[in-house]
């Protein structure tokens, strides 16, 4: 495990999670919430956890994305924070 | 409230860092975590159930109980995406739209009237676009192979990462991506609400089956050597097949419960055409 | 201060589930949209689940998937080649368990918007008001 990588990704997993969190549309921060996951797949699979790496792939960055964009366009973009 | 919610922050991670301090060091062998019980685990997987990937028997044999309501609970979060949206909020609107497939007419219907049985006519919502074609066409071909590669995860889940939560959701996203790239309606016709329903609490059934068959059997409930009589294997591949079947049954309970929540959100309980 | 620094570089990946944790918790408290409140519910459970599959790590070891395949039954194994499974096992399925947590949490702001026609907390609370 090469700590150089490791913390590369930690750190844009902090800037897409804060980015999710502050930007003013709501499609973006479930955009942004998909970047969130995957990066956090691929951390775990730098921690050699390969199973939980495959079911974030596939449920974080696939699946949730899919339900937070269904569910914004149910209702609405507009945000206030 | 958005200082309440700074000072709370602060004070709690002012505590998770003195905690963090007592913490064994970063990717210590010797750690508390890795000493007690995950040995026994990793030195008795092979010799008791034959199968070479760890985290499936643990998941399957020896954690399995966890495992049957952790499905448990996701049949229930489907059921109540079930009752909260579709139940209470699904009403069918009093005008309907049909669009003719081959002309492009579209025609309105009051409420009461029918159309004449006949295999052109397509229901459409009020707002209608036409699915792009190559979209179409791309997923189409995409489909079956995402369906194979989720059936071989599932059923090569012993050896390589992978199971049947993996496979199910993989599998429930295949039908998701129909329903994307076609509408929601045609997602329907493939895999109607019923089915849905029924065998969501199907998959539970069949891992709870597992359990209840070797229970019959004479051993303890989830104790798949029980099946070794009935497989015509020695115990250990007993143990081995069991998980299998368990693992079929998490993958189809998983599957459908990613159907029918997507299904619920993007028609918000109508079963329109969706996205 | 000179026992603090090492302690500090060599536990950077705590600091840093702590600053995840805590952002999501700020934006459960915080947050005034629904949907965001959401989000940060997920951050936070992602959080977790990062600090749980850390704890599995072993310095030298490989995957927990046995190197020896199927035929190698008698072949002895040795713990310390392998990473702990047990903080894996849990979390797969806490994930599993997340996603559809996610999924009721979303049908209730559907739900919400539905008989209030906003996703904004206050507008909310200031429409039950009225009432």
């Amino acid at each position: 495990m090469f700590w150089q990588i490791d913390l590369a990704i930690l750190t844009l997993v902090v800037v897409t999670a804060v980015g999710s969190l502050m930007v003013k549309d709501l499609l973006g921060a479930a955009i942004l919430f998909g970047a969130y996951s995957f990066l956090m797949c691929l951390l775990w699979s730098i921690m050699g956890a390969v199973d939980v790496a495959f079911t974030e792939a596939s449920v974080g960055a696939g699946v949730s994305s899919v339900f937070f964009v269904a569910a914004v366009f149910r209702t609405s973009r507009r945000t206030k924070d | 409230m958005k200082i309440i919610g700074l000072i709370i922050t602060i004070i709690t991670g002012a505590f998770l860092v003195y905690a963090a301090v007592d913490f064994p060091a970063w990717a210590d062998p010797n750690s508390p975590a890795s000493t007690y019980l995950s040995p026994y685990f990793i030195e008795n997987s092979m010799k008791d159930t034959s199968v070479p990937n760890f985290v499936t028997s643990l998941l399957a044999d020896y954690r399995g109980f966890d495992t049957m309501f952790e499905t448990t609970v996701i049949f229930t979060a489907g059921l109540v995406c079930f009752i909260l949206l579709r139940i209470s909020g699904g009403k069918e609107p009093e005008t309907r739209h049909y669009r003719h497939v081959l002309t492009g007419v579209t025609v309105t219907l009051k409420e009461g009237r029918k159309i004449p049985a006949s295999e052109d006519f397509e229901r459409i919502d009020d707002l209608w676009t036409p699915p792009d074609l190559i979209i179409k066409t791309g997923c189409r071909l995409m489909i079956p192979f995402i369906q194979l590669f989720a059936l071989y995860v599932i059923a090569h889940g012993h050896s390589s990462p992978g199971g049947g939560f993996q496979g199910g959701v993989i599998l429930g996203a295949s039908i998701i991506l129909l329903a994307i790239s076609h509408d929601l309606r045609t997602a329907l016709e493939r895999m109607r609400e019923k089915v849905v329903a029924i065998l969501c609490p199907v998959g539970v059934a069949i891992y709870a089956g597992t359990g209840t068959l070797c229970l019959l059997l004479g051993l303890n409930f989830l104790d798949y050597s029980a099946l070794a009589s009935v497989l015509h294997v020695d115990p250990i591949s007993a143990r081995s097949h069991g998980i299998l079947m368990v693992e079929i049954g998490v993958g189809i309970a998983v599957m459908t419960t990613m159907i029918w929540i997507y299904n619920n959100i993007s028609s918000a309980g109508k079963y329109n055409q969706g996205l | 201060m000179s026992e603090l620094i090492p302690t500090i570089i060599a536990k950077y990946n705590y600091w840093i589930y702590i600053t995840l944790m805590m952002i999501g918790l700020y934006a459960m408290i915080a947050k005034n949209n629904l949907v965001k409140k959401i989000v940060g519910m997920n951050i936070f459970q992602t959080a977790i689940i990062l600090f749980y599959v850390s704890i599995g790590v072993k310095k030298g070891a490989t995957i927990p998937i046995s190197t020896g395949g199927h035929g190698a039954a008698h072949e002895v194994v040795h713990a310390a080649d392998y990473l702990n499974p047990l903080p894996h096992v849990l979390m797969l399925t806490a994930i599993v368990v997340g996603v559809a947590t996610l999924g009721v949490a979303l049908a209730l702001a559907l739900r919400i918007y539905s008989r209030y026609n906003t996703l904004e907390e206050d507008e909310i609370l200031a429409q039950i008001r009225k009432k």
